[in-house]
């Protein structure tokens, strides 16, 4: 694949997609047309694209792969490449994208054209992130998502939308410009820009101490974690239901992906020194978020207070410093990209027909969707952590590894699996079991084809990383293994008495599934 | 150095000077039908004035007795102004014209008056120079201001900065006379030799340093950096439009340089002293910037906060003192002139349906829908002017704080770019008046070409194509940095 720019004509895609969107000519009614179909054909050929990165990239070769740098821009490089975490992370995006463009098809029926062209802009930028090699060409790339998201919020939002588009603009924005702050400190200092040269190079360890603060800032409240997390389920419930997929499927994704690309390789003594506090905020938002969901009215609030304590299981793991918790951690992550978009698509479905996200609005629909009532029992089940549905193996993993390295973390974590499974199933029944008691959600008609197409894709690939995660572990593993050789000098010791050897683990992990 | 090569280096200026008085002349007789033509000429001027800046202007050389600069530094800068004070020009017929009365052909002229004063304010070595520049330009900039002679607005826009920028020469002088008192010279070199020569406990160093906040405080009305910058709001909504998109850029491309060269090549020693004074007020700059343009409802007050936002990202830039820092301050400006010049012209096209111009920014409400193509450059400009990427806003902020952390300064810098979200919330205002509410007032179609054209200019090159341009500008303000030191 050497010469073959796939990375670069995978963001100039969406991009033509988008200008095309915008600038075609004809009348209003067949530009709305256009502009859908352009969006779907340009998000679909991405999906194509996408597989055959999968499809191409050799695990155990080399570490960055499908490599381009042209230094474009002076200071800095057009430098893109991937290893296995960020292909599957993009596998993920460019799969979502399709389904969110089909989500949108009807809801959305106002201004389609600058819709489906801002879409596209979000898709340029979240590739973007996973593709950089260059620091600057990251943070354009992680900063410029807010603006097509700040639109997305904004015009085709709720009730609150101003309200919630501006606190998502700000609270990102205050929390990134620091992150700028410890970049420029760091190109100073290792005197380059590239990433990979970044992950080798040693910092001293006060310097790191303040560096991770930094992009810490930055990536808990992208996270989010608690007591930084407020401004997400304000912009989950506001946004448009292919809005909310994105945000939950993808831009939380970016977080963790920061932490393992930045935070934990670049600055390994500060992660060990401030382990601690990820541990401790992780705790706080498992319990605390758990109790919140569950008196929740709203079904959007509910699932985006369940991300946040979902996302509270990726920061254990990553911060578990061993082979489990960091695999496990990025499972979560995958798994609630999934799970939490189909989630949101399920809410999606309800809401076009009755307009309302009012859980005692509905009640009994299994009786007249059986099909809808089977999809959003199936996601509620993955979201719960089922064995055979895709979020068990990572946090089975998370755990296990936060369990080796704090016992009581390990101890609180748990106790979010057992609320997650309490608000997730109340919801579940107050929305599909009991009386029928309101007739217009009574007279609610089941899926059609085009939200088949919306969940069936989904609903499978659930099931493939519940039955088969070794797909998904395959191509991160040689990543991790490197990771943690980083990492080991400066391990925080564990309080396990009975230290689990890191090689053997992970072979008999694999070996499990 | 003999008169005939020192006239060889203010050549641009010898050009501007000359064309401004022939075309004064011309227009005596010709009369105010003359306008567009005179326009036309005095942009010819002043690209042929650019044209000339290749060669002696910018050699590095000092000319008449050590009282004018010519070099790469007071080159860039002049390029700078003499963009920005084109684009002035041709956008004042649109304005004028439409107008309750025609526009005066002296206009252009001023401009081009002004654009002498301030090569010679960027090109000062010595602090007469200085002075005779800075009022040079800032006489032209009084009259452009009250330039609608019927309105009172403009007319009070006009006395308030006369009034208020003569109290700021007369700081400024005072400055320039204790300078004077305790070196025993004007030129920039020998106020240095001073500063280098005297040690704190000095009588002469305080006497020194008094001048030094005197001079400084008057600089900073001109670039309206706070405390000084009360005259700016006033002035910019009072001014005729076209003016205002003047004043926004290429005298405060002028004050900055100037600000840049004073402090460097004069005050170089006592890097320290003004450091913390710089500090200050860029600070001061972009909270107060920042805070204080969240309640205005008229686009062009906002915009004149919005300014003084950006001052002090600018200032920022100055405070290491170092060639980096310099080079910063420059490519700022690059950027600033393109996002000031676009919004301004962009306020130019909103225009209710009778053709009379509104200035309040309810009345953009809805304009995606109305006017798609002058909203997203509107969105662009805001976004930029906000700071965050991909546009090239975010280009400018990165090279000043950039400069800051290389010499040390990073939790200044920590505190300076958290400022900037403060900012971020304005502009957030303007693009969701543009995009998320309901159209209100229906603006008139465009009837000018030519800002059209500007705007689309400006919009690209602050849309993420001006990364390409990064190796190019940094070329120049990199080398016009160097020659400061």
């Amino acid at each position: 694949m050497s010469g073959f720019p796939i990375l670069s004509i995978m963001l100039a895609v969406p991009f033509l997609g988008a200008l095309w969107c915008l600038f075609a000519p004809g009348s209003a009614e067949s530009r709305d047309q256009n502009a859908r179909v352009t969006a779907l054909a340009a998000t679909l050929i991405d999906f194509a694209l996408g597989i055959v990165l999968w499809v191409q990239y050799v695990p155990g070769g080399p570490r960055w792969q499908f490599v381009e740098n042209s230094n474009l821009f002076g200071k800095f490089s057009w430098a893109l490449g991937i290893d296995g975490i960020a292909m599957l992370l993009i596998v993920l995006s460019v799969f979502l994208m399709p389904i969110c463009i089909l989500a949108s098809w009807k809801s959305i029926t106002k201004r389609v054209p600058l819709y489906m062209a801002t879409f596209l802009v979000t898709e340029i930028m979240m590739l973007g992130v996973f593709m950089a090699q260059d620091l600057y060409l990251f943070y354009v790339f992680f900063e410029g998502g807010l603006i097509p998201m700040y639109m997305t919020i904004g015009i085709w939002g709720g009730a609150r939308r101003i309200y919630a588009s501006y606190k998502f603009f700000l609270y990102t924005l205050l929390g990134s410009v620091l992150m700028l702050i410890a970049m420029l400190y760091m190109t100073q200092h290792a005197g380059t820009t590239s990433i990979p040269q970044l992950m080798a190079y040693n910092f001293t360890s006060q310097a790191q101490t303040w560096l991770w603060l930094c992009f810490f800032a930055s990536f808990a409240v992208k996270m989010p974690m608690w007591p930084v997390h407020t401004w997400l389920p304000d912009a989950h419930v506001e946004a448009p239901t292919a809005g909310s997929v994105i945000l939950a499927g993808v831009l939380l994704k970016l977080a963790g992906y920061g932490f393992i690309r930045f935070s934990l390789p670049m600055f390994p003594e500060a992660s060990a020194h401030w382990m601690w506090l990820v541990f401790a905020l992780s705790m706080i938002a498992t319990v605390y978020t758990a109790l919140v969901a569950l008196v929740q009215k709203d079904m959007k609030k509910l699932i985006a207070y369940s991300s946040v304590a979902h996302m509270a299981l990726v920061t254990f793991g990553l911060f578990a410093f061993n082979q489990q918790g960091i695999e496990g951690g990025f499972l979560v992550m995958l798994g609630h990209g999934l799970v939490s978009g189909a989630l949101f698509l399920c809410v999606g479905v309800v809401y076009d027909r009755l307009h309302t996200r009012e859980i005692s609005r509905y009640g009994g629909i299994a009786d007249n969707m059986p099909a809808y009532a089977t999809f959003f029992l199936f996601f509620t089940m993955a979201s719960v952590g089922l064995p055979g549905l895709s979020n068990f193996p990572g946090e089975f993993l998370s755990m296990m590894g936060t369990y080796e390295q704090s016992s009581w973390a390990a101890f609180i974590a748990v106790t979010g699996i057992i609320t997650g499974a309490a608000y997730m199933l109340y919801l579940y029944r107050r929305i599909a079991f009991g009386p029928r008691k309101n007739a217009d959600a009574a007279a609610m008609p089941d899926l059609e084809p085009r939200e088949w197409l919306t969940l069936a894709p989904i609903a499978l690939a659930v099931l493939w990383m519940g039955v088969y995660p070794e797909s998904f572990l395959k191509p991160i593993r040689g990543d991790v293994v490197l990771l943690l050789e980083r990492l080991h000098p400066t391990a925080p010791a564990s309080d396990a008495a009975l230290k689990i050897p890191h090689k053997p683990a992970a072979a008999a992990v694999a070996g499990e599934h | 150095m003999d008169y005939v090569s020192s006239f060889a280096l203010s050549l641009p200026e010898e050009i501007l000077s000359a064309g401004a008085i022939v075309l004064m002349l011309v227009v005596a007789w010709a009369g105010d039908k003359s306008a567009r033509v005179i326009g036309y000429v005095s942009v010819a001027l002043l690209a042929a004035a650019a044209v000339a800046l290749i060669g002696a202007p910018t050699s590095g050389a000092v000319g008449y007795a050590g009282a004018f600069h010519a070099d790469t530094f007071a080159g860039f800068a002049k390029l700078l102004i003499y963009v920005s004070s084109a684009v002035a020009i041709l956008i004042a017929p649109g304005f004028f014209e439409t107008d309750n009365e025609p526009l005066r052909a002296e206009y252009s002229v001023l401009i081009l008056l002004a654009a002498v004063g301030m090569g010679m304010m960027v090109s000062a070595a010595d602090l007469l120079t200085l002075y005779v520049g800075l009022e040079l330009n800032s006489l032209a900039s009084y009259v452009l201001a009250s330039f609608l002679r019927r309105d009172s607005r403009s007319a009070e826009s006009g006395l308030k900065y006369f009034v208020l920028g003569a109290l700021a020469s007369g700081i400024l002088l005072y400055g320039i006379s204790l300078l004077y008192g305790f070196s025993g010279g004007t030129g920039f070199a020998t106020v240095a030799q001073a500063f280098h020569g005297t040690t704190h406990g000095d009588p002469a160093y305080y006497g020194l340093l008094f001048g030094l906040v005197f001079v400084l405080a008057g600089l900073a009305f001109k670039i309206a950096a706070v405390p000084f910058h009360m005259w700016t709001p006033d002035v910019y909504e009072g001014a005729p439009t076209p003016v205002t998109a003047f004043f926004a850029s290429a005298p405060k491309v002028a004050a900055m340089a100037l600000t840049t060269r004073v402090a460097i090549s004069a005050m170089g020693p006592a890097t320290h002293d003004w450091q913390q004074i710089v500090i200050f007020c860029a600070l001061a700059s972009t909270i107060l910037g920042g805070v204080a343009a969240i309640g205005q409802t008229n686009i062009k007050r906002l915009l004149a906060y919005s300014s003084i936002n950006n001052v002090g990202f600018i200032l920022f830039g100055l405070v290491p003192g170092t060639a980096e820092g310099a080079s910063s301050v420059l490519f700022y400006l690059t950027i600033y002139i393109a996002m000031t010049l676009g919004s301004l012209i962009c306020v130019l096209q909103m225009r209710t349906k009778d053709g009379l111009p509104t200035e309040q920014i309810a009345s953009l409400a809805g304009l995606s829908r109305t006017r798609p193509g002058l909203a997203a450059a509107f969105a662009i400009f805001m976004f930029s002017l906000a700071g965050i990427p991909p546009l090239f806003g975010f280009w400018g902020k990165w090279e000043v704080f950039s400069a800051l952390v290389a010499a040390g300064f990073w939790p200044l810098a920590l505190i300076g770019i958290a400022t900037s979200v403060i900012g971020a919330f304005y502009y957030l205002k303007i693009v969701k008046t543009i995009y998320f509410d309901e159209p209100a007032v229906e603006l008139a179609p465009s009837r000018s070409l030519i800002e059209g054209v500007l705007i689309a200019i400006a919009a690209l090159f602050v849309s993420p194509l001006g990364y390409l341009l990064i190796p190019a500008i940094e070329l120049g303000t990199n080398a016009a940095a160097k020659s400061l030191f």
